[in-house]
Parts: structure tokens; sequence; C-alpha cells
């Protein structure tokens, strides 16, 4: 069992998502920075759906009860085991009652805990991630307790890489998304010229950019969402859904992410700054 | 069957939308079923569909999508569905609620707004069956379509920070059932005792998309056993064949 000491700010478990069940609303969910859980995935030889943590802003600290190994990804958060500084895409081999802790956000807003054959909990609807009704609980809290498999020794093909972050730029690649044709030139322009900022309404369901554009009267009925979508409101507001969005919404989706924006966006907390770029 | 020109539109690196002329109606859903009949025929693993009312969203979770292959599979598969035809079977649901004023909240508020009583709104929304257009937004959150104009009122000036699980709300054109406590700004006129998402459940959700619901007017003390048989897990939903 992995001991949650403390939870930090907002700590759930992930996998690569809940597929399979969108017809009856069921967001996809899974890790935000998909790229960052498969790499820590792939040095600890797991399956790329292997569930870990998803650790937002501010880290936790845990205690773990059993030998393991794990590898951290994502947001530089400057971690530690027993007080002392450990990497990310590192093998860090772990002993019965290590603990690791967390200190500054050096960099990005999610940072990952990857642990050798994945996190235990049960599945729900083919998947570990944490949502709300699907899961009973919304994220882990202090003093729970995570289960994982006991691993005596590991021996990494690779133990170590050096890889540049992939968050770190501020340009979000984009597509057409399906009412693309409502945008007017002036729209179009704002869009793509403007440097936008990321507002504080926030988290795993939707990023909402503070500068608005100018505004449409443009109604449809309800149609299809996807993780990535831009819908444009009324008002001229661009709210980009993420993992835990709704299946459907009734907004101009002007718009869509491609996959790497969405793992950029995931790494951007509020004040920080994006553009696009239509490919 | 009729069969309707569609439009096909890619979104994003994995998903396609195909869309039908841009109303609500009950022959294009039947089309858009069909053609999804005939898709799932093909047998291409990785595929999840979502309908809403005139759209259906499809996500190939396997690989990045050649838009331009995907696009010709679609409108083939579409030409040929009319030849397919697999026998699908809808269902008419009776979905009980409690029309009591403890939970509908709104519903002395939305009679006077429409110049009904509340028992005359109250008959004339069991009534009529609606139409499941689509299941989204929430877990379990059916689009009903076929509300009677007289039942038209607008959305609450103010949404309510947190609307109760099962309640049964009015805005616009629609009435709907909110499946899980969420924020929202529709008329409560009452509160439905049936668990309509439950993971844990063989069939999470046991309406489909092109089924009818038609609401059943029931009394507290009804309320409160169908909410025990529930949670125990013997509650079955009445139900009728609507194609037999």
């Amino acid at each position: 069992m992995l001991k949650v000491l403390k939870s930090g700010f907002f700590m759930t478990i992930q996998d690569l998502g809940r597929f399979g069940h969108r017809d009856i609303g069921v967001p996809i969910s899974g890790a935000m920075d998909v790229d960052s859980v498969k790499k820590a995935n792939l040095l600890l030889e797991n399956d790329p759906n292997a569930a870990v943590l998803e650790i937002t802003m501010q880290g936790p600290t845990l205690q773990f009860e059993e030998p393991t190994a794990i590898c951290l990804s994502g947001a530089h958060i400057s971690a530690t085991l027993n007080n002392v500084p450990i990497e990310n895409y590192q093998v860090v081999q772990i002993s019965k009652g290590d603990i690791l802790s967390y200190g500054r956000l050096e960099n990005g807003f999610r940072g990952y805990l990857a642990i050798k054959d994945g996190f235990q909990t049960p599945k729900v609807l083919g998947s570990r991630s944490q949502f709300i009704p699907v899961t009973k609980k919304k994220h882990v809290k202090d003093g729970e307790e995570i289960p994982y498999k006991k691993t005596d020794s590991y021996a990494p093909i690779i133990s170590e890489v050096k890889i540049e972050d992939h968050f770190l730029g501020e340009e979000l690649e984009v597509f057409k998304g399906p009412e693309f044709s409502l945008l007017s030139d002036q729209q179009l322009a704002a869009i793509f010229s403007k440097q936008f900022t990321v507002s504080k309404e926030n988290n795993r369901m939707a990023y909402q950019l503070k500068e608005l554009i100018p505004g449409h009267g443009h109604s449809m009925l309800t149609s299809g969402t996807l993780p990535g979508t831009i819908q444009f409101t009324p008002a001229g507001r661009l709210i980009i859904l993420m993992k835990d969005g709704q299946t459907t919404g009734g907004y101009p989706r002007i718009l869509q992410l491609s996959e790497a924006a969405i793992n950029t966006l995931a790494q951007k907390k509020l004040g920080d700054t994006l553009s696009f770029k239509l490919l | 069957m009729k069969s309707y020109p569609i439009t096909i539109k890619p979104f994003g690196e994995r998903a396609i939308l195909v869309e039908w002329p841009n109303q609500v109606e009950e022959s294009i859903l039947a089309d858009i079923l069909d053609f999804m009949d005939a898709f799932k025929e093909l047998g291409l693993p990785g595929w999840e569909m979502s309908v809403a009312y005139n759209s259906l969203t499809m996500v190939c979770n396997q690989e990045h999508l050649d838009f331009e292959a995907i696009k010709k599979l679609v409108l083939d598969c579409h030409s040929r569905q009319a030849a397919t035809k697999t026998k699908r079977i809808q269902h008419l649901w009776q979905i009980p609620v409690c029309y009591d004023l403890e939970f509908g909240i709104d519903l002395e508020e939305a009679s006077k707004t429409l110049n009904l009583s509340p028992d005359e709104l109250i008959q004339e929304h069991t009534a009529h069956q609606y139409v499941v257009y689509g299941i989204g937004f929430l877990p379990g959150f059916m689009y009903l379509g076929g509300l009677p104009t007289g039942l038209e009122i607008p959305r609450r000036a103010e949404p309510r920070l947190q609307v109760a699980k099962g309640s049964v709300g009015l805005a616009g054109k629609q009435t709907g059932v909110y499946p899980q406590d969420s924020p929202g700004g529709w008329n409560i006129i009452g509160n439905c005792p049936v668990e309509l998402f439950n993971p844990k459940a063989e069939e999470p959700c046991f309406v489909k998309v092109g089924d009818k619901i038609q609401f059943q007017k029931i009394s507290r003390a009804e309320y409160d056993l169908h909410k025990i048989e529930g949670e125990v897990g013997i509650y079955k939903p009445e139900k009728t064949v609507l194609n037999a």
C-alpha cells in the first residue's frame, strides 16, 4: 500500500482513460498529459495504461509500505525521496518505509508518479481514472491507502533519460472545428493574432481563457464534443474542454486542439499565456 | 424508411462528425440509428459513437484517421444501410416522478407562468411520450424531444448552484432528469427516484437513444419504496417494446 500522509492540492488516480461509454455521457477522463504518463510507464516497462497519480500544482507526502520502483514525469515539483532530491524520468528503487515528498513547483502544472505495474485500485467501466459519479471518489484524500504490487528488485533496461519538457512552449496547434466556418474575419484575426491567458476557471473538465473575442448570435443543436474541443460562447469566450469534459455541448466548436496541444495545455495554470496556430 | 443527405467533417485527429439535416425529427433519428447499426456490422475495432439530435460523433480510439478514406467508408455505409436493416428493439419506459412540492420547488411558479394549475401542468407533463434524441452532457442525461408547446417556459434567470439528483425540470423546448447533483437553470417540477446512471449495473444506462419515455405521477410513499428498491437493486422500471 501507498500511504497518503498528505494529499497536497489535488491528486487523482488516472490511467489513459475510460473508453467506449461516450454514448451514455461518460467522459473519457484519464491523465491530462498523456505524453508524460506514457514516458514514465515506458521507463518502468509498464503497460502504457498502468495507473499513475496525477499531482496538481502542490505535491503530496507519501509513504511506501512495500518495495517497488517508481518514475516521476510531467511538471517538476521538487520531489525528494527521504529528503534526497530525485529527478523526472529516472527509475528510482523504493524500500519499505521510504517517504516521497514534494516542494516548490518549478515548471508545468501536473506531475505524475508512475509505479512498477501501476496502482491497483478497482476498475470501473474499464478504467481506474477517478471521475464522479463513475468512481465513488473524485480525488485522493489524506490518510487513504492506494494498493500496488510489491516488487523486491527491478533492473530496468534504461534507468534514466534526459527528456526535454514538451510543454514549455505557449503555442497550441489546432485544427478547424466543425463550426469553424461561422467565424468572421474579425473573429479569426482576434483568435490567431492574440495572446490568451488561462483564467482561474481551469480544471480537468475545461480551461476557460480570460480574454474575450467579438461574440456571436449563432445557436445550434447540441452535438458531440471531445477533449480539446474549443467552444465559443455568444459572449465571445473560448472554453477548451479537457479530459473530464462533457460529451455533448451546445456552443459552436470552432477549433480542435491537436493531441500534442492537449498535453501542453494540461501543464498550464492560471495566468499562463497561450496562442493558437492553425494546422 | 427515408434516407437523408449527410455531411461529414473531420473533428481532430481521430474523430469525425456526421451531420444530418438540422432538424429535430424522429425520422432523422431513425436514419442515424440505421446508419450506426450498419457501421457496427462492419466490425471495425475501437470505434465509439454518440448521437445528439441530428448528428453523430464517431471517435476511433485505435489510430489517427485518414479522413478521405473514412469519409468514403461512411458514405458507402450510409447508402447501403437500407439493405442491411438489423431489427432494432426500442422501448417505451415509464419513469416515475413524485411532483410533491417538497421536490417540485418551482412547480407553483412554473404553473403560474404557464397559466395552468399545478395539477394541469402535471397532467400535461405525464400525458406525452418523449423521444430520447441523445444521452450526454452528464452520464445518463437524456436529451428529450416532444415537449408540448404549452409547457415551454424560459430557464430560470439565475441558475442554481446545486440541483438535486433526480430533479425533473422544464426549460425551453426541453424536459429532462438530472442524473446527479449538478448546477442547473431548469425549472424543477418533481423528482425521479430511479437511478438513470448506475456504473455498477451491467447496463449502466438502461434507456437507449431512440427509446421513448413517459413520466408517471407517483405518491411520496411510492417514491420512498422505489428508492429503497433501487438501493437494494430490485427496482425494474416498467417498459414496453415499441416496435415488436
